[in-house]
């Protein structure tokens, strides 16, 4: 039997199932990379700190929306985002976590005592922060071993994802100076995000109550 | 060309356009409109970083003391490349890439206010009628990163004393260009600062001998970027004060609001001196970074009171409370 279906041909198969997961790796990988390269190669220019901060904030930022993003997609007959929210999620963390320690070794030389203070004196970092420890239990609970152990427990500590988007935006917020488009377009879009939810939540709510009244 | 210009004194009523013969001037409009030709050559070709104009060559006094002891000049590279100049985006690369689309010939800065003689200087006057000379000073932005940069340039209080401020003028203005035709940060929509940007100094600031007006760097004009064809360096402040592009001086009688004062009160103050003591509401002024930096040696250096210069100007604000008046 001749198969004509695309469909099913093997190469067409990996790419929709592994081939896929492989290139959003790659493609996700590739601003770390770059600014490996850039400190690498000195192309980031005078000031590296200041790319390396803002570039690596922003990616985190840029793959949390993706992230919440997913559950919508998928829930109006798109899922492929929802399956890659894992390595999605750890993308966020992993890109949150560079953008800590170039603070660290940039703007206060592992200075235990200059963090307090920057922590104690000013509020963006520490929403920053503790935007960070938020994601900390949930990248270290992603894997399928911690999910069985937590079993419904799961589900509800990865909703800490909803407070650090909030707190992300307010750090992002505090942080513009004179032009605040990012902080807006991101804030408009995690609104979005996080209001769908909210209504459906709500809506949910609503319905369960119906019978009993 | 410009150097072979005699030194004269300018009447500041008169365009130097009217005294310069037109041979002269003609050729330095073609020499321009070339130096334009080669820019979109530049641009079309791909190459998104030749299109600085061509500096010129500039006839001043070498600084006789040199660099701060201990302390490297900044490359010119990274003077030229590394911007605050929001009028052009807010990204430290936006200047370099888009101040080109700034004309800066002709320029006319026009000086009134409270001064006997008001009138106008031209580009010609700027380049050529004032003894210039080298100044090498650090230059701390107010974001904690500084460099130290030869710039080229007169005392502001050489170029005051023209236009004879009256005795009723206690502060000092300043403009910098507003044509949003050729500025594309000022079309942002999301940019809040009210444009065009302003600046100001007390009277005895602006006549303090540190106070430069500024010209060149690196031994020529200014690049774009860098605020040409004139701009205010003022030493002991933060980067913001020394303002860019200047089309208007005003002597006032009262305190002129600033641009970041308007736009942020609580952060950013009308003197804002370097002082390692009173942090940036967001961030700790303690400490620098040296440019260039990199990531596994920050250059990062402690900040210093009036920027190393409280010697000289520590004395202007004798008895004030720095932290109250930031």
């Amino acid at each position: 039997m001749i198969n004509t279906s695309t469909e099913s041909s093997p190469m067409t198969t990996w790419l929709l199932g592994p081939g896929v997961r492989v290139l959003v790796f790659m493609v996700l990988s590739l601003p770390f990379l770059n600014l490996l390269w850039g400190v690498l190669s000195g192309a980031l220019g005078p000031d590296p700190a200041e790319r390396l901060m803002h570039v690596t904030g922003e990616w985190a930022m840029r793959v949390l929306v993706l992230v919440l993003l997913g559950r919508p997609l998928a829930q109006h007959g798109w899922p492929r985002l929802f399956r890659y929210r894992r390595m999605l999620g750890l993308f966020v963390f992993f890109y949150g976590t560079v953008h800590l320690l170039v603070f660290a070794q940039v703007y206060i030389g592992w200075r235990w005592e200059l963090l307090l203070e920057e922590l104690a004196e000013r509020p963006y970092v520490f929403v920053g922060a503790a935007a960070w420890l938020g994601l900390l239990p949930l990248a270290v609970t992603s894997t399928d071993q911690w999910r069985r152990r937590l079993r419904q427990h799961w589900r509800r500590l990865h909703q800490l994802v909803y407070p650090v988007t909030i707190l992300a935006c307010c750090h992002i917020w505090w942080l513009a100076r004179s032009d605040v488009g990012d902080a807006l377009v991101y804030a408009a879009l995690t609104g979005l995000l996080l209001g769908w939810r909210l209504q459906r939540f709500i809506t949910k709510v609503l319905r369960s109550r119906k019978p009993s009244c | 060309m410009k150097n072979r210009l005699s030194r004269r004194f300018n009447d500041p009523s008169i365009a130097s356009s009217d005294i310069t013969p037109e041979q002269v001037w003609v050729n330095r409009r073609t020499l321009l409109a070339s130096g334009l030709g080669m820019a979109a050559a530049g641009l079309t070709g791909g190459a998104a970083r030749t299109h600085a104009k061509e500096l010129t060559g500039l006839d001043y006094r070498v600084a006789p003391e040199g660099p701060p002891v201990g302390e490297a000049l900044t490359p010119f590279a990274d003077v030229t490349q590394y911007n605050n100049f929001y009028e052009f985006g807010t990204d430290k690369s936006d200047p370099a890439q888009y101040a080109h689309e700034m004309t800066t010939d002709p320029w006319t800065v026009s000086v009134g206010g409270l001064v006997n003689k008001p009138g106008k200087l031209h580009l010609e006057d700027i380049l050529s009628g004032f003894d210039l000379e080298e100044r090498i000073y650090r230059f701390r932005c107010v974001e904690a990163w500084s460099m130290v940069v030869p710039w080229i340039g007169f005392p502001l209080a050489k170029l005051l004393q023209r236009f004879e401020p009256t005795s009723d003028a206690r502060f000092v203005r300043f403009r910098t260009l507003y044509r949003p035709s050729e500025m594309r940060g000022t079309r942002s929509f999301t940019a809040v600062i009210d444009w065009p940007y302003q600046e100001g100094l007390r009277i005895d600031e602006a006549m303090h001998p540190l106070t430069l007006m500024t010209v060149g760097l690196y031994g020529k004009t200014l690049p774009n970027q860098s605020g040409a064809p004139l701009r205010l360096i003022v030493p002991w402040k933060y980067g913001f004060k020394s303002i860019k592009s200047i089309v208007a001086i005003d002597l006032l009688d009262e305190q002129p609001e600033t641009s970041w004062q308007r736009l942020a009160p609580h952060e950013y103050g009308f003197y804002s001196n370097v002082n390692p003591e009173v942090d940036h509401p967001r961030w700790s002024q303690r400490f620098e970074r040296r440019l260039p930096s990199s990531l596994f040696k920050p250059n990062r250096i402690p900040t210093q009171l009036f920027n190393g210069y409280a010697e000289q100007v520590a004395k202007l604000y004798a008895g004030m409370d720095l932290r109250r008046y930031y």
